[in-house]
């Protein structure tokens, strides 16, 4: 059984970013895992919530509005739970640096926000072993509103957070739950060594920064692949 | 009629969000037990003798949320998922009727029939080597029931009922999953062994009623609504079908 008890250290590395919607932080891993794919080091990208085997289920909560704050926390946990057995701690064990778009603390600021009690939500995570290097996109609340709420005419009803009732109005309930998440973020900066990357600068600004971080912090050239696989440039 | 005595309902820990306690009015009562312990038997006649005395019930069970119901026997007959993952898919299938059904059911003032409870999705979790402690933070969502009643069947008794309801053993409750060796039989009566090893510990801390169900259906049944009248305030006399009354 994998468990979190004793973490021992696996020859991969895990990089996560975090952050609310409209951080940038998925352009942002997206470059990361380009660029290490192209320097030919041995990457795995992977995000939240893209396991096929739950996903139906997901779907169908969501389109029915079935799911309640506890159900909402259990089926992503789920989905988590096979994904990180199946791709994630794999790969970890055979070295690779897996790059995650989201990781368990999008479930631990979304689950608070929707009024889960923290602790129970980071007891059913205990499972997972915690990131080498968590990057938290931080960017002021309303310009994740705006850049968020730009051009869309509609949002999602959990997306919303519509479930909690906080408002008849998406846009206003959506202020609301981001904000909540905001705080979740914000608490767990500490509590979970994330490193803050300032998201109002430029693209290629914050790319440098993440890349400079990353080359310091962890030791490239040993996922570089000793044979190149069929096929790949170099 | 006699009062039926107020115990406010509580969860094993913080349980869910936003629920007010002192409105869950009705009863909720387990009955656990293998396949072929009678479970399902013994709900319905519990359910009709209920129904009788003009008490509304609700029934919940293993694999029947809206939710995740389907897709959880759907991935039982693959075999895909880890214990982990399985044991996190049970648990969503159970909040999902917790909600939904279990807690409306209580604030109705309803008596809610579980045919198991979060016992079994325990017990099947510690066998298949999931961290006890893990299961047990899990489940600390659930409602502590007034009444949990245990059927109790040696493993050969329950052998021999599956092999003449089914005809064979099932899969998974064979414990086919995790065991390498020996025939299904074998397999059968070992895991069955360790379940009810694992029901035994969790007895005392969960106050189950350990009910020898090697017994025949009416005398198993008899016993359980005699202690089920307690329960509900009843007087003995009671077996008369209140709607009969003058």
């Amino acid at each position: 059984m994998p468990q979190a008890r004793e973490p021992r250290e696996l020859p991969g590395k895990l990089i996560a970013v975090e952050g609310l919607d409209g951080s940038g932080k998925s352009t942002q891993i997206y470059l990361v895992k380009r660029w290490l794919e192209l320097e030919g080091y041995k990457v795995f990208f992977t995000e939240w919530n893209s396991s096929l085997l739950v996903k139906r289920s997901t779907k169908k909560g969501k389109k029915r509005h079935l799911l309640t704050p506890t159900t909402f926390a259990l089926i992503h946990c789920t989905d988590f739970a096979d994904r990180y057995e199946r791709q994630i701690l794999p790969m970890l064990h055979a070295g690779y640096i897996v790059v995650a778009d989201r990781y368990i603390y999008t479930a631990f600021a979304r689950d608070a926000a929707r009024g889960c009690d923290r602790e129970w939500i980071r007891r059913l995570y205990s499972y997972a072993r915690h990131p080498d290097v968590t990057l938290l996109f931080d960017v002021p609340l309303s310009v994740a509103l705006t850049r968020i709420v730009a051009g869309r005419s509609q949002l999602k009803f959990y997306e919303a957070g519509m479930d909690m009732g906080l408002s008849k109005d998406p846009f206003e309930s959506f202020q609301i739950f981001q904000g909540r998440m905001y705080e979740e973020y914000q608490q767990m900066v500490d509590e979970f060594n994330f490193v803050r990357i300032d998201a109002t600068r430029s693209p290629a600004l914050q790319q440098r920064e993440v890349r400079d971080l990353l080359q310091k912090s962890i030791n490239l050239p040993r996922y570089r692949w000793k044979i190149q696989p069929w096929g790949l440039p170099r | 009629m006699g009062t039926t005595t107020v115990m406010t309902k509580r969860f094993y820990a913080k349980g869910l969000p936003d629920i007010d306690l002192s409105q869950l009015k009705g009863k909720l009562i387990v009955i656990e037990g293998a396949d072929g312990s009678g479970r399902s038997t013994q709900i319905a006649m519990l359910r009709d003798w209920l129904e009788h005395l003009g008490f509304p019930t609700a029934e919940i069970g293993l694999k029947r949320s809206t939710l995740v119901g389907r897709e959880l026997e759907e991935v039982k007959r693959g075999n895909i998922l880890s214990p982990l993952t399985f044991s996190l898919f049970y648990a969503t299938d159970f909040a999902d009727q917790l909600e939904n059904i279990i807690i409306p059911a209580l604030r109705a003032d309803f008596i809610v029939l579980a045919d198991r409870y979060i016992y079994t999705l325990m017990a099947r979790d510690i066998v298949r080597g999931v961290d006890p402690q893990w299961v047990k933070e899990m489940y600390s969502i659930a409602l502590v029931p007034d009444a949990v009643f245990y059927l109790k069947v040696s493993p050969r008794g329950l052998a021999e009922r599956n092999f003449r309801k089914n005809g064979m053993l099932d899969y998974w409750e064979s414990g086919m999953d995790i065991q390498r060796s020996g025939d299904m039989f074998d397999c059968f009566i070992r895991y069955q062994r360790q379940m009810q090893r694992l029901f035994l510990t969790m007895q005392h801390s969960y106050e189950f009623e350990v009910i020898n169900a090697n017994r025949s259906p009416r005398t198993i049944s008899q016993e359980l609504s005699a202690k089920i009248e307690g329960l509900l305030g009843l007087q003995s006399a009671s077996h008369e079908p209140i709607l009969a009354a003058p």
